[in-house]
């Protein structure tokens, strides 16, 4: 009885190691999972690099209407803006002479523009003579799905729909053209 | 360490203080005490005995009591020292990011400031040590509840009947004498009346009530555990909101962190008392601050785009319901509640001018432009018209010539425009500032002057969702259950055992409420006329108080 006893040994001996591991590896994982959601909570919320970028649609100065599914395909280069942000005025000539080049390329540049009137975003227009489209997110539920927070955000979209590359703050266009060159399509 | 084998044979776990078959006491430390180790039953936390691998180690360390309260009050004091500061979600900056909060911290409050936010204090809740110190309690409570738990129920539900007589007389109840012959009958039935579980082995008996309240702390644990699972989940996205939503009088926007729903605000009411009639009682305190709030309120019109419809599109959406929002009367929808929290009043709406001579100051007629939606031209009839060139919501200067906006709020509205008039047919432009007006391209005939504005109020929403609310309600109703369980019953015991020749032995035991025991044991005593017991721990006590007396004493002699 007590060989048997002692061959039961190791068994039970290897089953606890083995339970223990279990159970604190678990715990381990659920603080880490917690402490990965807090820390990333900070950053876009809902959107990561390699994630799809959530379908939209708005319409532009002239009334036609953008859905960014229609430019599967193409890479769309996303950019938040409004007139009273100074970097988003700096880069907006940039990104045009830009988009001439690559416009031929298979990238599409949407200048998404947060709740300002009509008057204002038209003079902005006329005023850099810009050449893509550009929209207006009216009840800022564009942005509220793509949680921007700062202005100027860009957001790369490559031809497969998903998101290449989130941008905070001020491009230049050398900047501009190597983004464009990452989602050209190939 | 090696398997402990007991004087009547059976083979004990090592580390076990009880023998588990007959309670014989199985250290050296342990038979020279007077009153017998029943926490656990004298079962060995396994914690420790095992002590050989890294993971037995971590697990020991954990298992440890000492250490769980040792987290607990560390907690207890980053929590309190978390509130010397305020926390920086209600920190006032007026851009919001990482830098500026370091800053305020560091400008408002020294040095102090810049090592309480370099150690994560500001948002307590949040910081990685914190959430590390709460995990680890997670651990605690589980590998204490388990190691203690599973030898504990083990060693209940194998309890035998028959104890070793040293067993017996180290209970702190304990009793032997004669006694008639029936008295283990007598016994038996009065246990049983009184509810007690009575099993009889050969000349014994163990009679037992209660013994789910030992499960109490464990189930207790069983509570915390969900409770913080559910705290954990409010850090996953979707299960909890908290957000803040300002919307002008006339705006519609999107609700965030819901996606499909919009608010409209329709209207934004600020009451006070007037301190006159029924409202007489307030002129006190009206008199004393100025004025008193009667009612904060938001009238809104919620909407909800179809399903298959994407951010942007507003146009099919649907209207779901009118609703006044109200301090304490949220707008409540599909899990989120929408709360009254803030405002501010006055912010301008619109602007109205006249077109008039500056020599004559006759007026040729006024215009009225929306800043939520300026014109391009306005035709004031009679050959006047003025051209909107350029509209700055927020006018902060000039850059290499250009009129720049600091915010797109209008706190400052500046206009370029050209005005036209029969006597000026080429135009004459001008720029226009509250109460200043500058005429870039020499002087001009005419000027738009101010007239009045309409202005309007933005509303403060908060709006929140709570899912884990369900799960936290349960634990704390798990936590409670076991709190009554282990605080509210008591497991009690009694051994009896008739002796060869014809004497009983007995002895007590509960795991508290020593009062309620002995109150069982004198009715059955009675009814069974068995031996006088005796408190074995009041004797001790006693005898302590009785030889510090006489030590008293002999020191007052000498």
């Amino acid at each position: 009885m007590s060989e048997d006893k002692k061959a039961k040994k190791p068994i039970k001996k290897r089953n606890r190691a083995i339970m223990r591991s279990a159970i604190l590896a678990l715990l381990v994982f659920a603080i880490g999972y917690t402490i990965y959601n807090s820390v990333t909570a900070e950053d876009v919320e809902f959107l990561r690099t390699g994630d799809k970028a959530p379908d939209f649609v708005l319409k532009d100065m002239e009334g036609n209407q953008h859905k960014l599914s229609d430019y599967k395909g193409q890479g769309v280069f996303l950019n938040f803006w409004g007139t009273w942000c100074e970097p988003c005025v700096e880069e907006m000539p940039a990104m045009d002479r830009q988009y001439k080049e690559f416009e031929e390329q298979g990238v599409q540049v949407l200048a998404v523009n947060i709740a300002q009137s009509d008057f204002e975003v038209q003079s902005f227009v006329d005023r850099f003579k810009l050449s893509f489209p550009v929209v207006i997110d009216k009840s800022k539920s564009v942005m509220t799905a793509y949680n921007i927070r700062p202005l100027p955000t860009t957001i790369l979209v490559n031809p497969e729909g998903e998101i290449e590359r989130i941008v905070t703050g001020e491009m230049s266009e050398q900047d501009i053209k190597g983004f464009m060159e990452e989602i050209r399509p190939q | 360490m090696e398997n402990l084998q007991c004087k009547c044979g059976h083979i004990n776990p090592p580390g076990t203080i009880l023998c588990e078959s007959c309670g014989r006491s199985l250290t050296e430390e342990e038979q020279n005490k007077k009153l017998a180790d029943m926490r656990y039953e004298g079962t060995a936390r396994r914690s420790q005995t095992y002590n050989k691998s890294i993971i037995d180690k971590i697990w020991n360390f954990f298992s440890s009591v000492k250490v769980g309260v040792s987290i607990i009050a560390l907690l207890l004091v980053a929590a309190a020292v978390g509130t010397i500061l305020p926390q920086a979600q209600y920190v006032n900056v007026p851009v919001r990011n990482d830098a500026t909060i370091k800053a305020y911290y560091a400008d408002v409050y020294g040095e102090i400031g810049k090592i309480y936010h370099f150690l994560g204090f500001h948002d307590l809740y949040g910081s990685i040590w914190f959430i590390v110190l709460v995990g680890m309690l997670a651990i605690s409570l589980i590998v204490a509840s388990l190691d203690r738990f599973v030898p504990l129920y083990r060693s209940l539900k194998n309890q035998r009947v028959l104890r070793h007589r040293s067993f017996m007389n180290k209970q702190r109840i304990y009793a032997e004498g004669d006694a008639p012959a029936d008295a283990m009958q007598k016994a038996e039935g009065k246990l049983k009346e009184l509810k007690y579980n009575v099993t009889v082995d050969k000349n014994g008996l163990l009679a037992e009530k209660g013994r789910f309240s030992r499960w109490g702390p464990y189930v207790n644990h069983i509570g915390l555990i969900i409770f913080l699972f559910g705290v954990m989940l409010r850090m996953m996205p979707g299960f909890y909101v908290d957000e803040t939503l300002w919307i002008r009088e006339g705006e519609t926007r999107a609700i965030p962190e819901a996606p499909g729903y919009f608010l409209e605000n329709e209207n934004f009411t600020l009451e006070t008392y007037t301190g006159e009639g029924e409202e007489a009682k307030f002129e006190e305190a009206i008199d004393r601050v100025g004025s008193v709030a009667k009612n904060y309120q938001t009238d809104i019109v919620l909407y909800e785009a179809p399903e298959e419809s994407l951010p942007g599109a507003t146009d099919e959406m649907e209207k779901v319901k009118e609703h006044a929002i109200q301090v304490n009367q949220p707008l409540k929808f599909d899990g989120y509640a929408v709360y009254q929290m803030d405002f501010r009043q006055n912010e301008l709406r619109a602007m109205t001018f006249d077109l008039t001579n500056k020599e004559t100051e006759e007026s040729l007629g006024s215009l009225t432009v929306d800043l939520v939606n300026p014109e391009k031209s306005y035709d004031l009839g009679n050959d006047a018209r003025v051209d909107l060139l350029g509209y700055y919501p927020d006018f902060s200067g000039f850059e290499d010539g250009e009129p720049q906006t600091e915010t797109p709020i209008p706190n400052n509205p500046g206009f370029l425009v050209r005005m036209f008039t029969p006597e000026t047919p080429e135009g004459e432009v001008s720029f226009i500032v509250i109460q200043n007006t500058i005429e870039p391209l020499g002087d001009n005939q005419y000027k738009l002057t101010f007239q009045g504005a309409e202005t309007r109020d933005v509303s403060g929403l908060t709006i929140r969702k709570d899912k884990t609310l369900p799960i936290l309600g349960l634990g704390g109703l798990i936590f409670m259950i076991g709190v009554a369980q282990g605080m509210y019953f008591n497991h009690r015991r009694f051994w009896i055992q008739q002796q060869a020749d014809g004497s009983l032995i007995m002895a007590g035991h509960t795991n508290k409420n020593w009062f309620g025991l002995k109150k069982d044991l004198d009715q059955v005593s009675e009814h069974a006329s068995l031996p006088p017991y005796t408190d074995q721990q009041e004797e001790i006590e006693t005898q302590e108080k009785l030889k510090n007396q006489q030590k008293v004493e002999g020191d007052e002699l000498s």
